[in-house]
Order: C-alpha cells, then sequence, then structure tokens
C-alpha cells in the first residue's frame, strides 16, 4: 500500500527531508490538526500514557513517510488508521499480560436480546467506566471510542479499523452489550 | 417489525445509521412495546454516560512538540527525498491541470465571481481555526463570563459582535480574540461543545444571502449572513450540531448597535 519507499533515507527512525515544502503545508492542514483524536484513540486504546504518546509519535513518522501516497480528503480517517494499526501493532507484542475478555468477532445467538442486565446505575462513578472499559478487547474499544468520543460514522469507523460497515455495527452492538454487563458487575465480584 | 428485528436494529437506530424508513418503523414500535423500549433506554443511557463521562484525551504538550519537531525535520532537506515522489506528484498535477481546463470552462463563465469570494472566505476562515488550535493561540481574552469576553471586543473592533454564553445548551463560551480575514479585522469568539471547539468569525456585512454549508479538510463550516452581521462558524463538530448551534447563535440576537 505504501506507494514510495525510502529505504536509504538519512535518518531512518525519523522522516527527515520526507516533505516538500507544498507537501508540508498541506500535512500541516490536513493531519496535523487530529493529533488530539490521534492521541485519544491511542490513549483508550494502549491505555498507558507514555506507550501511547509513544505510539502516536511513531504513527505521525509513518504518516509522513506516506504522506505522498495520501489521495484522500479525509486526514483524519487516514492518521486514526495508521494509529490504530500502530497500537494493535503494539498491543500485540505485549498482549501476554493482557487481562480483557477475549475478542470474538462472531455473534452468540441471545446477544442482541434484551439482555438480563440490570439497569446501570444511574451515575457510574468515572474510574468504574475505565476500569470496564479497560476489560473490554481492543477491537470493542476502538469502535466505542470512535463512536462515542469522536463522533465518526459507521463509515469513518469502517474506513479507519479496515472492516465493512456491518462489521462496526455488529461490534458495537458487542461493546455496548459487554460494557454494560461488566458494569453491572458489582466492583470485587467479577474478574 | 417483529421484537426480535426491532431489538437486531437498535444499534444503528441509536447511532442515527437506519435509513428513514427503518428508523421510522422502529420508533413505531418502540412506543408500543415496553420491552424493546427498555432495552433500548439501557442502550441509550449507557451511549450518553460514556460520552459524558470519559474525557477526551487531549495530545500533551510534550507530545506536540514531538510531532511538530519531527514535522519540521520532514520538511527540511529537500534534496535527501527521493525524485520519485515528486514525479508523480507532477504527474497528478497535469492530469488535475487537463481537467480543469475541460470542465472549468464552463462553469467559470456561470459562477466563478461570487463563489470565489464565498469560497475565499471559507478557506480563510479554515485556516484561523487550525492556526488557533496548533499555536496554542486560541483566546486573546479567555473567560466563560459573556460580559468580560463583549467589552474587552470594544475600542479594537468598528462593530460590536453578540455575545451569548450558551453553557446551560451545552455550548460554553471560552473567550475570544481578533483575527484576521479578507483583509480585515474580524472577531472571533471561541466555543465548545462537548470536546469539540467551535470558531465563530464575526465581521459587518451589509449583503444578505441565504445561509451556506461547507466542508474542508474535514472542518464543517457555516456561513450565515444576518441583520447586517456575517457569521462563519468552523469546527470538527459533525454537522448536525454545528447547524443547531448556528441557529442558536443567530438567534440570539441581532447585535445591538
Amino acid at each position: 500500500m505504501p506507494p514510495v519507499t525510502h529505504e536509504q533515507a538519512p535518518d531512518p527512525a525519523g522522516a527527515h527531508g520526507y516533505l516538500s515544502r507544498r507537501e508540508m503545508d498541506r500535512f500541516n492542514e490536513c493531519v496535523l490538526p487530529y493529533l488530539d483524536a490521534a492521541y485519544n484513540l491511542a490513549h483508550y486504546l494502549i491505555r498507558d500514557p507514555h506507550e501511547a504518546e509513544d505510539a502516536v509519535q511513531e504513527a505521525f513518522l509513518r504518516a509522513i513517510r506516506h504522506f505522498a501516497g495520501f489521495r484522500g480528503v479525509d486526514g483524519r480517517t487516514w492518521l486514526l488508521s495508521i494509529v490504530r494499526n500502530t497500537c494493535f501493532t503494539q498491543l500485540r507484542r505485549r498482549r501476554s499480560g493482557a487481562n480483557t475478555i477475549e475478542f470474538e468477532e462472531q455473534m452468540h445467538s441471545g446477544d442482541e436480546q434484551a439482555g438480563p442486565e440490570t439497569d446501570l446505575a444511574h451515575t457510574i462513578a468515572v474510574e468504574r467506566l475505565h476500569e470496564g472499559l479497560g476489560q473490554l478487547a481492543a477491537e470493542f474499544r476502538e469502535v466505542l471510542v470512535l463512536r462515542e468520543l469522536e463522533g465518526l460514522s459507521y463509515k469513518e469507523i469502517a474506513d479507519v479499523a479496515g472492516v465493512p460497515i456491518g462489521t462496526v455495527m455488529s461490534r458495537l452492538a458487542r461493546a455496548r452489550k459487554q460494557l454494560s454487563v461488566v458494569l453491572a458487575v458489582q466492583p470485587g465480584e467479577g474478574a | 417489525m417483529e421484537c426480535r428485528e426491532v431489538l437486531d436494529r437498535l444499534t444503528p437506530f441509536l447511532d442515527n445509521e437506519l435509513d428513514p424508513v427503518a428508523s421510522r418503523e422502529v420508533s413505531r414500535h418502540l412506543e408500543s412495546c415496553p420491552t424493546c423500549a427498555a432495552a433500548f433506554a439501557r442502550q441509550k443511557q449507557l451511549s450518553e454516560t460514556m460520552r459524558h463521562g470519559l474525557e477526551y484525551q487531549r495530545a500533551p504538550e510534550l507530545l506536540r512538540a514531538r510531532v511538530l519537531r519531527d514535522v519540521r525535520a520532514a520538511g527540511r532537506g529537500d534534496a535527501a527525498r527521493a525524485p520519485r515522489a515528486t514525479g508523480l506528484a507532477w504527474r497528478w498535477v497535469s492530469v488535475a491541470a487537463s481537467l480543469v481546463v475541460v470542465t472549468g470552462g464552463v462553469w467559470l463563465a456561470t459562477s466563478l465571481p461570487y463563489m470565489a469570494a464565498r469560497d475565499g472566505v471559507i478557506r480563510e476562515a479554515v485556516s484561523s481555526h487550525v492556526r488557533s488550535l496548533m499555536a496554542n493561540h486560541l483566546t486573546d481574552v479567555a473567560s466563560t463570563d459573556q460580559h468580560t469576553v463583549k467589552p474587552w471586543f470594544a475600542g479594537k473592533l468598528d462593530f460590536s459582535p453578540p455575545v451569548t454564553d450558551f453553557a446551560a445548551a451545552g455550548d460554553s463560551l471560552v473567550g475570544g480574540r481578533l483575527d484576521y480575514l479578507q483583509g480585515r479585522t474580524v472577531a472571533a469568539l471561541v466555543y465548545r461543545h462537548r470536546k469539540h471547539t467551535i470558531n465563530v468569525f464575526v465581521w459587518p456585512d451589509a449583503h444578505e444571502a441565504a445561509s451556506i454549508a461547507a466542508t474542508r479538510q474535514g472542518f464543517h463550516v457555516i456561513l450565515e449572513k444576518h441583520a447586517g452581521m456575517a457569521y462563519c462558524i468552523v469546527s470538527d463538530l459533525n454537522p448536525i450540531e454545528l447547524a443547531a448551534f448556528a441557529r442558536k447563535f443567530t438567534a440570539a440576537g441581532a447585535p445591538p448597535r
């Protein structure tokens, strides 16, 4: 997919000299404004502020290197797809210690029924919400953050995550379902 | 629609992603079926809990500095870059140029002068919006109090922009600053809607014109002319909520003179 390769770049870790003046202006206009969006997604996916910062910086370096191949109009979904790929690579590297509910794409029968989950208390402490979110698989956190915090449409989420729109819909349904079950469990009771 | 079908569609219904026909059928069903309505209420409550409870994590200053440094470094040393990329870019330019020549002629003759002017405003407003977010120069006067922000503009502008805080309705005033659009000084009012920053550029304009909505570089822009003032509203907020904000803002008042 990356159309330009720069094997013999002067600074292999960085992106020295990758952008022409005009490309840099365009990069500053189309991509840079989404730095906050990039960090927000990385923060919720990786759940460690320092590692999230590293992931975002790495994602921006990749974005700079591949910017010559960016022909789209939406810099936000383009950048966010690079950020999420960087984050998932990082998460896979440290998968061992994760105590999240295992991710399964398939729906279980009955998942969509009006479930037995109890009504959520009207106010859920923010820490509980973070904790609950942390127990979900990264694929579920991703769709929730992109939908609820970033306000993206299903189409835009599909572009970011690289999956069909139908998958976005079913992941969101399952993510919300799992989160409500996790939150309904009293603290200390659950895993 | 059966309960089963309705339950299957609750997620896209909640997210406004159902087609209008299905959406109407679901709402009709919810009105008459307490079980499905309860399931929907739970989903909706969870969604709202997340929106309000989870903090939008802004990039820390240090990260911003690191990224800006990388971008600047990337812009240096044009000599080191592969010429291939430039060649490709030029090929695209020539393709684009020939397209412009073919389709442009007709379009130019009919609508250029008017559209160019308003396009210029929109483009400049988006650039100003981006600059205000990037350069840490969002406000010259940071205050959530309209009675602080409004007098601040007096003496700096030859007009008085309407300043209203809509905090109760979810759009809180953050402050104001002076900005430049189309070669004149304009008032920029800054609002925050949830985590989204909204810049409202205001300047006097006697010409009445229909409101225009546009999207540039992923930002949504609404250009309104109303009661002798022009308002250009820019944000990354979704177009529906931005339009609601624009309505509120222009309704809040013709500027007192």
